[in-house]
């Protein structure tokens, strides 16, 4: 087994101030991808949590070039900044998407499909809060089975699974794809370096971003809650290459109740839905598996 | 060198000499000429750019905003629905400064579907910042396109060229086709005044809170107040060079004309045969062709227009509720001015109806015949009820 060396830290590509929410995910899960893809990096940021927290004009929370664009547009944007560094001659910049799990899994999936369809030289990632946060918490397509939005409250609480976002994309068989937490910073890091240095092609990362706000958690629970998402196998960390060769880096065993009941937005779910839950992850976690010893 | 050209192939030779470096489009009918003319240009060589084949006009237009966001000419080409689609982004690339440039075949909007000629395509995004031009003829296609980069990259706006659907993008014509030379002389490499850049790292588009939103706007409005300048600079160039010129308007038989007819784009080429039918029979009657409808010409429209009895607009598109476009638009232009002759509104040509030499006479004798118009818009040439 070969052991991840120790990041060196190149400097913070963000600057100490910014907008996010207390303990926000998307803040850590930013500072991280930063710290690993260096300052040749230029972001594409559709509308998204993201859009505010790198501050107003004119102001900027980070230390490299943004193009803030429009909801459902991450894809094609990226796709034609990319075509312009490249007759800039400009080869070593990577072009990263930055999008939400609104602009990646709902209103910007399209765009994200056709692109990495043309196989775009460029780094997508999606930090998924797991509903529109940025909006006050209305569900998402990356909503979990169970969990109360704002449009989805009471006892409409959300009844069809997440979708499995790193399988679609695997699907169009991009060069890489691998899920990643901000609980897993050594991992984490690992990743966006293997992406950053794959390129030629579409590069995916489903980062798991820990929303306090949206999730009704204590904001110093931030990491914690990301952690226990692998430790239930609700989030295992893994990797895909060329959409067929499967690795695993993290899982765990612990019961998804232990995930479900660390945040408010589960609270109302009875040991009928938990069952329901935890029997839904141990189907994933078996298709996972066979794709793995595959 | 003459060549005979269709109008969507004039677009095409254009855009190969404007040395655009980033295409991205999505097929429409009647735009898929350009487009495919662009794709083979690029596949063999003769033009040195990257053709983005995207899946919808929506990623079309956000992939030329990344492009020129990164610093380099772009160029897309849409029609009608796919039109429709880029609305959210036509006002993102205005309000991001992006000498963008897009040519927009003219088609009716369904349902039912239709992919013919109609104007309310284009002229239902007048609100969102882009430069619009409507050009009448396969050379005009050809210089205007030539020109629209020149003048987006002079005033960091976007820049509409739009053609009549088949009228226009599917007829063959003689055009001059200019010498690359020339046109290189005409049209310098883009220097961009702002560019994503790693060594000067800056944040495009952001979030602008009300206390900045105001000014951004005010400074678009500011570039739209530059552009009649910015256009007779670029046309003077342009005339240098090929001695061709169009205006922002163009006024036909005006100086003594009674009444003056208000065409667009092909209608105007029927309406140069129409003046002349009408002036050999002693009729007063001249013909204003409006190029320019972003920003619109104000003064230009006052001057010519004020000075006739009666005007009489031909308007292919409609607004439902309210008129056709181009009418509203002169009524409002001429309001604050001195005169007022009355302004009769017209409505033919909808959806690819033909607009003949008929139908514009018919248009000139019912103006003549009413002092005042009895409707906001009349409509012309309508199949009798079954």
């Amino acid at each position: 087994m070969t052991v991840t060396p120790p990041i060196r830290q190149t400097g913070d590509l963000m600057y100490p101030g910014h907008v996010g929410c207390p303990g926000c995910g998307a803040v850590i899960a930013m500072k991280f991808a930063l710290q690993a893809l260096g300052e040749k990096t230029m972001l594409v940021i559709p509308a998204c949590c993201w859009a505010i927290i790198a501050g107003p004009h004119p102001q900027t929370a980070l230390k490299i070039p943004v193009l803030h664009t429009a909801f459902a547009t991450a894809g094609a944007a990226a796709s034609g900044l990319r075509a312009a560094l490249d007759r800039r001659g400009d080869v070593e910049t990577v072009v990263t998407a930055w999008a939400g799990d609104g602009g990646t899994f709902d209103i910007g999936f399209q765009s994200l499909s056709g692109a990495v369809e043309r196989n775009e030289d460029f780094l997508y990632v999606c930090y998924d809060n797991e509903a529109y946060m940025n909006t006050g918490v209305q569900r998402s397509s990356a909503t979990p089975f169970g969990t109360r939005t704002t449009t989805t409250p009471g006892k409409g609480w959300k009844a069809t699974r997440k979708k499995n976002i790193v399988e679609v994309l695997a699907a169009h068989r991009i060069p890489y794809a691998a899920t990643a937490s901000i609980a897993y910073p050594d991992d984490m890091m690992r990743k966006f370096r293997t992406a950053r240095n794959l390129k030629g092609g579409s590069r995916f990362i489903h980062v798991y971003a820990t929303c306090p706000t949206g999730w009704r958690v204590p904001s110093d629970m931030t990491i914690a809650v990301a952690r226990l998402a692998v430790q239930t196998n609700i989030f295992p960390l893994y990797e895909v290459a060329d959409g067929v060769r499967y690795t695993l880096n993290e899982s765990g065993d612990r019961p998804v109740t232990d995930y479900l009941e660390a945040q408010g937005r589960f609270k109302h779910l009875g040991e009928a839905d938990c069952s329901a839950i935890q029997a839904m992850v141990d189907e994933d976690w078996h298709l996972l598996m066979r794709k793995i010893d595959g | 060198m003459k060549a005979v050209l269709e109008g969507s192939h004039a677009v095409s030779e254009a855009v190969r000499m404007a040395r655009v470096e980033v295409v991205s489009a999505y097929p429409i009918t009647p735009q898929t000429h350009i487009v495919e003319a662009l794709s083979e240009y690029c596949a063999d060589g003769s033009m040195d750019a990257r053709f983005i084949c995207v899946e919808s006009e929506h990623s079309a237009m956000a992939a030329v905003i990344g492009a020129a966001s990164g610093g380099v000419r772009t160029f897309t080409a849409t029609s009608s629905h796919g039109l429709a689609l880029m609305h959210e982004l036509l006002h993102w690339a205005s309000a991001a400064r992006l000498p963008i440039v897009m040519a927009e075949v003219n088609r009716a909007l369904g349902p039912g579907w239709n992919i013919w000629m109609d104007q309310t395509d284009s002229l239902a995004q007048r609100d969102t910042g882009w430069i619009q031009l409507y050009v009448e003829d396969g050379q005009e296609v050809l210089d205007t396109t030539l020109q629209a980069f020149r003048l987006a990259e002079a005033v960091n706006l976007p820049v509409m060229v739009v053609l009549d659907a088949f009228f226009l993008s599917h007829t063959y014509e003689p055009v001059d086709v200019p010498d690359q030379a020339d046109v290189d002389r005409f049209l310098p490499s883009l220097e961009p005044r702002i560019k994503l850049d790693c060594d000067d790292p800056c944040a495009m588009s952001q979030m602008a809170p009300p206390g900045v939103y105001m000014e951004m706007r005010r400074d678009i409005q500011k570039g739209f107040e530059r552009v009649p300048e910015a256009f007779a600079a670029v046309e003077g160039a342009f005339a240098d060079i090929f001695n061709r010129r169009y205006g922002v308007m163009e006024a036909v038989a005006c100086d003594d004309a009674e009444t003056i007819l208000v065409l667009t784009g092909t209608a105007a080429g029927t309406g140069r045969q129409v003046i002349d039918r009408l002036r050999s029979r002693g009729e007063k009657v001249g013909m204003v062709k409006l190029k320019m409808f972003r920003p619109f010409p104000v003064r230009e429209i006052r001057s010519v227009l004020g000075a006739a009895g009666k005007v009489a607009v031909l308007d292919r598109n409609f607004s439902f509720g309210a008129s056709g476009i181009f009418a509203q638009e002169i009524r409002a232009a001429l309001y604050n001015g001195k005169a007022h002759p009355p302004v009769f509104g017209y409505i033919a040509g909808l959806g690819g109806r033909d607009v003949t030499v008929d139908t514009l006479e018919t248009i000139y004798r019912m103006t003549c015949e009413q002092a005042v118009p009895e409707a906001e818009s009349v409509w012309v040439g309508l199949n009798p009820p079954n």
